[in-house]
């Protein structure tokens, strides 16, 4: 088992033991024995036709998993999804990634992918926000976009025909991160779902949950959408944000942003899937519980977080039926 | 010396049919893709998977599979070699093939997977230690050197181990432990276990004084699905037929400690999967 490196109390153990068994009871109930282990056979079908998926093989005409998982099952074909393994890309999804190197006409990101993923400077809008075509003059330029070690934010554009990854940045809600943390969980954690930009507005933040399980907090910035009027005062404007970056981050701010991603690495240590409603909701535990932020990794915390999500749970068990 | 005393016990009071106890823990190394911690009594052996990533040095990326690298194991000497010693480099190479029999590799094309050793000969007292050892290995996750262990066990007063054949099974347990871990599909898991040949008797699972005795010692590692062998070392001379026994008694060996590697990752997989919620 995977245990957690936290100082327990009896007490807390525990709790902590109860809560986890609670949430594993709840989940017997959901779904039956799919998980399965290298080379366990999983059973099929034989008359019927199967289409045997990612993590599976074949060995003398049993279908075989060849990663540790879950097996499912969708019309003929069948996989195993794999838990707590690197990222695998779809085309659409939103990624936050690190730049590790400037190249000719690009910049390669690292996204927790097998490889580096390509962001092309063709497929950017510029920060300045007019179309156009990219001259050699940009080229020179790209530092001044993305450096070495920036975050940024972008979509899975394609695979190419060699398997390298290519990604997109074409609108205004793509392109660098500044003034906040990010946060790196299991990508498994992360649920697809059809919003991963959040924008909280009480805590004045943007929860940016990329797909590859990098998560960004940070400062909320209001997404240049007027492209029309950037155009029109382009000259004037691009001196502005330079002066933005100087101003400091208040205080209260840097505070909100430390006890969300605290929220979330407390989601990732436990193994709860990290969704905007529960990182929310346990940033409103930690503030109903008055606990500091640097206790909010505590072993107390998270012996809080474990029974009140099996609570929650439980709850949504009870409304379904 | 007897190894075996009259009534049938070994030194350490196990039968020469029984095997050291079993320990194993998953995700130890936090920074890393995959861990896992495996104990055959007192040898402890830490492993951690980095990757598949990409390749770090550019002229050794291989344009149809994943390149498998280990960094050179940490043997009982202090002085550092620039070259790596000839043990050191024996043993990385014993390992880094039987674990490449087992990992498709043609599935991560251009990729890295970069595997970590740390072996410790443990007593219970040392446990705090073996945890600092932890945050060291997440710190050194580069792979081009060996872990700064000599350092550490001067001051501390640890004994590592001489590298043996019980580290190597031992090392090859946790690897494929952390490799599941790391989700890399793999043909099969394998494990690996020795057996010996002394006073007269096939003994199962050598341990350190056993070892150290100098008699044949047989190292096999098998793919139990598959029912293959991938490692098969011998220092000495034995008879076909008594190597036969001892051969099988090793391979008997593989397969109890298959089956526990296996209870040990369906609940880890169970474990993630409920936690993880819907």
């Amino acid at each position: 088992m995977r245990g957690l490196q936290l100082p327990l109390s009896q007490t807390q153990r525990i709790r902590l033991q109860r809560a986890l068994e609670k949430l594993q009871s709840l989940s017997c109930k959901a779904n039956s024995d799919a998980s399965v282990t290298v080379a366990d056979t999983i059973p099929v079908n034989y008359e019927d036709a199967f289409l045997k998926g990612h993590g599976t093989t074949d060995l003398n005409g049993d279908l075989v998993a060849t990663v540790c998982g879950v097996v499912e099952r969708i019309n003929k074909l069948v996989y195993v999804r794999a838990l707590r393994a690197r990222y695998k890309p779809e085309v659409g999804d939103i990624v936050v990634g690190r730049v590790v190197e400037v190249s000719q006409k690009r910049w390669r990101l690292e996204i927790n992918f097998s490889l580096d993923a390509i962001l092309m400077l063709s497929s950017m809008n510029m920060p300045d926000g007019i179309q156009r075509r990219h001259t050699a003059l940009d080229e020179l330029n790209m530092r001044g976009i993305f450096e070495e070690n920036d975050v940024v934010c972008a979509e899975v554009r394609n695979f190419q025909h060699d398997g390298s990854l290519q990604l997109q940045a074409r609108s205004q809600k793509y392109g660098k991160l500044e003034k906040g943390q990010l946060l790196i969980v299991d990508p498994y954690l992360v649920k697809k779902s059809k919003q991963h930009f959040h924008h909280l507005a009480q805590f004045g933040i943007d929860l940016i949950l990329g797909r590859n399980g990098f998560i960004w907090v940070g400062e909320h910035v209001e997404a240049r959408d007027s492209m029309v009027v950037d155009q029109a005062n382009s000259s004037e404007q691009s001196m502005v944000p330079e002066e933005k970056n100087q101003t400091h981050t208040p205080l209260e701010m840097r505070q909100n942003i430390c006890r969300i991603a605290n929220a979330v690495r407390v989601l990732s240590t436990l193994g709860f899937s990290s969704d905007a409603d529960l990182i929310l909701g346990t940033v409103e535990l930690s503030s109903t519980v008055k606990i500091d932020i640097h206790d909010m990794l505590g072993s107390e915390f998270h012996v809080l977080v474990a029974e009140r999500e099996a609570e929650r749970r439980s709850l949504m068990g009870k409304r379904k039926r | 010396m007897d190894y075996v005393s009259p009534e049938g016990l070994r030194l350490d009071g196990r039968r020469p049919m029984e095997m050291r106890q079993l320990r194993a823990e998953i995700g130890t190394v936090a920074k890393a893709n995959g861990s896992a911690v495996f104990e055959m009594g007192n040898t402890k052996v830490i492993a951690a998977v980095y990757g598949p990533r990409e390749v770090q040095n550019r002229s050794q990326q291989i344009n149809d599979q994943a390149l498998v690298i280990m960094a050179n194991f940490s043997t009982g000497d202090r002085m550092r070699k620039p070259k790596g010693d000839r043990r050191s480099t024996e043993i990385s190479l014993v390992i880094r093939q039987t674990m490449e029999a087992c990992i498709l590799t043609h599935l991560m094309p251009r990729s890295q997977i970069g595997l970590c050793f740390n072996s410790i000969f443990t007593k219970k007292k040392h446990y705090t230690i073996f945890k600092e050892l932890i945050d060291l290995c997440a710190l050194s996750c580069l792979l081009a050197s060996s872990f700064p262990i000599s350092v550490y066990s001067r001051k501390r007063n640890i004994s590592i181990l001489n590298v043996s054949a019980g580290t190597r099974s031992a090392c090859i347990n946790a690897a494929t432990l952390a490799l599941a871990d790391a989700g890399i599909p793999m043909r099969d898991i394998v494990t690996s276990c020795s057996a010996g040949y002394l006073n007269s008797t096939p003994l199962l699972d050598l341990n350190y004084i056993e070892d150290s005795a100098g008699g044949p010692d047989v190292t096999v590692g098998i793919l139990p699905k598959l029912d293959k062998v991938t490692l098969l070392q011998m220092d000495a001379k034995l008879p076909v037929d008594i190597f036969e026994n001892v051969m099988g008694l090793a391979i008997e060996g593989c397969k109890a400690i298959a089956n526990y590697i296996r209870e040990v990752l369906l609940e880890n997989t169970k474990q993630l999967e409920y936690r993880r919620g819907l």
